[in-house]
């Protein structure tokens, strides 16, 4: 159990990096506190899994430090960490059984034998394999290999945190539910430090209390799930999360207010965002109204995605998804409007406050 | 139920006739020499298991079958370790990974009769390298037989070792990174990686390493025919070229073979039992 920090950390896998395209991971300034669950959610790419490993000490930073309860631990190599960490794939002993895999990492620490039954005993419980503990690990199949390295994860009863890399990856989706269900209430019950890399938003939306989004090596908003909904940050948070995503045009600003293609569609921006930055309006789906009056659209279809319908338009040249209601109709000859408690406006991806928004801005930093 | 079509049949014909060709025909005529007496005249006489029993009743024949079998057991116990141990300390990449590719398949590439030449000049007493090198500790291959016995080993080793090595390699290069980085997190020793990752994941190889090194070196002849010409040692191969009676050539032929069968089938059985549990078929990879 233990808090951790990320202090300036920068890496890069080339040997002699340039620019900020040649690092994996740009600067990352983080702190995990103690007993939190973590999502690290964001594409394939993005630096999750190298900043995992380096928090795990599997790769050591080029820059910056990593420090646990305070404590520098950046030179550690990591078996002299104590951080538990479960990967992608499966990853087993094939010559040990069920059992014998769980118990290796607490033999591998000396603990006593009879704690090491009692615990593999609870682990077994968790992953559900209690049946296969005297198998071979070689015969099981995918999902049941992938349990056990989830149980040598979980095995550890004094580890400062537990690292999932996309853990689930290979388990088919019902079980997906339910050993999701379970490290939910691992957490609950130990209250150990678990972050939870993922690029799957449901996945990462359901396990964390805090989700954590990466983008090109970067974390661009750390919030809850609702907070990211909300009020995304950046473009690209309003982008990956919500299905489908935020809607982003390009706007001009008249001083009055934003405008795309001749039609004003929001009050204008607070001052701070420079004449010279790229200027992005969005607007999440939810947000978008379909109705006689507003800004002339064209229907290019609709979207049954079972409990709602999606309307995908063109808008002034732009594509723009509107979320339509239950038994809402599509008007013959639909109008766009947006409702203004939904609209952000972004300078260069990264979002800035629009005049009378800015108390519902501020909940979000 | 559907009715069983014999007619599927035909489609195993085509192998059929090329094994018959290929394997089958060729090892019937050996099995109808073995029950012959040929005569003056090729006239063939059967002499029913004459052949068999006169060579099993032949102490040439048992030395030298101990002779093969003692072989085989010290190549496999030399160059298996060996060759796991340097395929443990290859690089995995950059520079040194294509030379050391390179280096090591060299003597792979080398005719059997032209390792034997080579080895026979190597260790000459009189103008070998080798041979003049260890002149004075009394070494000499063409007078005693253990300093030819010394010779053969050493020479199969710096032969085939590479063979050992590059299995276990390709053995090796296929353990996912992740496998290491979890053995770190669990807290694994170097052996304890050795012993439960790396050597599990090499066992199919090695197995494959193994049948082939036992079945080579048990069949060895050219290397002792271009080194010692027929001097001791003497093996089973060196043994049959010796045998001058046709009959009596076929059935030590066919002991021979079926000997390699036997302990081919021994050592795969032994090697891929499953700990009792139900093996996949056909999963080699």
């Amino acid at each position: 159990m233990a808090r951790i920090d990320l202090d300036n950390v920068r890496h890069a896998y080339g040997p002699s990096p340039q620019s900020d395209e040649d690092y994996a991971l740009r600067r990352v300034n983080h702190t995990f506190d103690d007993g939190g669950a973590y999502a690290l959610l964001g594409p394939s790419g993005c630096g999750k899994t190298s900043l995992l490993n380096i928090i795990s000490g599997l790769v050591s930073p080029s820059e910056g430090r990593v420090l646990v309860n305070g404590e520098d631990v950046t030179g550690l190599p990591t078996e002299k960490r104590n951080i538990a960490q479960v990967f992608q794939f499966p990853v087993v002993y094939d010559s040990m059984t069920v059992r014998e895999n769980l118990a290796f990492p607490l033999r591998n620490r000396r603990v006593k034998s009879a704690e090491i039954r009692e615990r593999v005993n609870q682990v077994l419980e968790i992953v559900g394999l209690t049946a296969l503990a005297d198998r071979r690990a070689r015969g099981l199949t995918a999902d049941e290999k992938q349990k056990i390295s989830l149980g040598r994860g979980l095995v550890r009863p004094d580890v400062s945190a537990i690292l999932f890399d996309e853990p689930l990856t290979v388990v088919d989706p019902q079980m997906k539910w339910q050993l999701r269900a379970s490290l939910r209430e691992v957490h609950r019950r130990s209250r150990a430090t678990m972050i939870y890399v993922t690029h799957d938003q449901t996945e990462a939306l359901t396990f964390a209390d805090k989700v954590v989004v990466m983008h090109a090596g970067e974390i661009v908003q750390v919030g809850t799930p609702a907070e990211l909904f909300a009020q995304p940050k950046h473009t690209f948070v309003g982008y990956f999360i919500g299905s489908p995503g935020m809607n982003v045009m390009p706007v001009t600003l008249d001083g009055v207010s934003a405008r795309i293609g001749g039609h004003a569609v929001a009050p204008a921006a607070a001052p701070q965002a420079a004449a010279t930055s790229k200027l992005e309006l969005g607007v999440r789906p939810e947000f978008v109204k379909l109705s006689a009056s507003g800004i002339p659209a064209q229907i290019i279809r609709v979207e049954d995605a079972g409990r709602y319908r999606v309307a995908h338009l063109t808008m002034a040249g732009h594509p723009v998804a509107a979320m339509l209601r239950e038994g809402e109709d599509v008007p013959a000859d639909p109008h766009v409007s947006f409702d203004p408690a939904g609209v952000h406006l972004y300078a260069d991806s990264w979002r800035v406050d629009v005049a009378g928004q800015a108390a519902a801005g501020k909940v979000a930093q | 139920m559907k009715p069983v079509n014999q007619r599927a049949w035909f489609l195993v014909a085509p192998v059929l006739l090329l094994v018959a060709f290929t394997a089958i025909i060729p090892l019937m005529t050996v099995v109808n020499y073995s029950v012959q007496y040929v005569g003056m005249n090729t006239q063939f006489h059967w002499v029913g298991d004459l052949w068999f029993r006169e060579v099993l009743a032949s102490e040439k024949f048992w030395n030298a079958l101990w002779r093969n079998l003692v072989f085989s057991g010290i190549i496999l116990m030399i160059q298996i370790p060996l060759g796991v141990l340097i395929a443990l300390n290859m690089p995995r990449k950059g520079w040194g990974v294509p030379v050391c590719l390179v280096v090591m398949a060299l003597p792979l590439l080398i005719p059997w009769y032209v390792v034997g030449m080579i080895w026979q000049m190597f260790g000459r007493v009189d103008i070998g390298l080798f041979g003049v090198m260890l002149r004075d500790f009394g070494y000499n291959y063409e007078n005693d037989p253990i300093d030819a016995w010394f010779t053969l080993v050493l020479m199969d080793t710096w032969h085939w070792t590479s063979l050992v090595a590059l299995l276990a390699y390709a053995g090796l290069v296929s353990i996912p990174d992740a496998y290491y980085q979890a053995a770190r997190i669990d807290g694994a020793s170097r052996w304890q990686v050795f012993r439960h990752i790396q050597l599990p994941k090499m066992a199919r190889v090695l197995t494959i390493a193994v049948l082939l090194r036992f079945m080579d070196s048990f069949m060895i002849f050219t290397e002792p025919f271009a080194v010692i010409a027929g001097g001791d040692p003497v093996f089973l191969s060196t043994e049959l070229k010796q045998t001058v009676e046709l009959g009596q050539k076929a059935a030590m032929s066919l002991i021979y073979f079926l000997i390699i069968l036997l302990m081919s089938w021994v050592f795969y059985t032994v090697m891929t039992r499953d700990d009792g549990e139900p093996r996949q078929r056909g999963g080699a990879s």
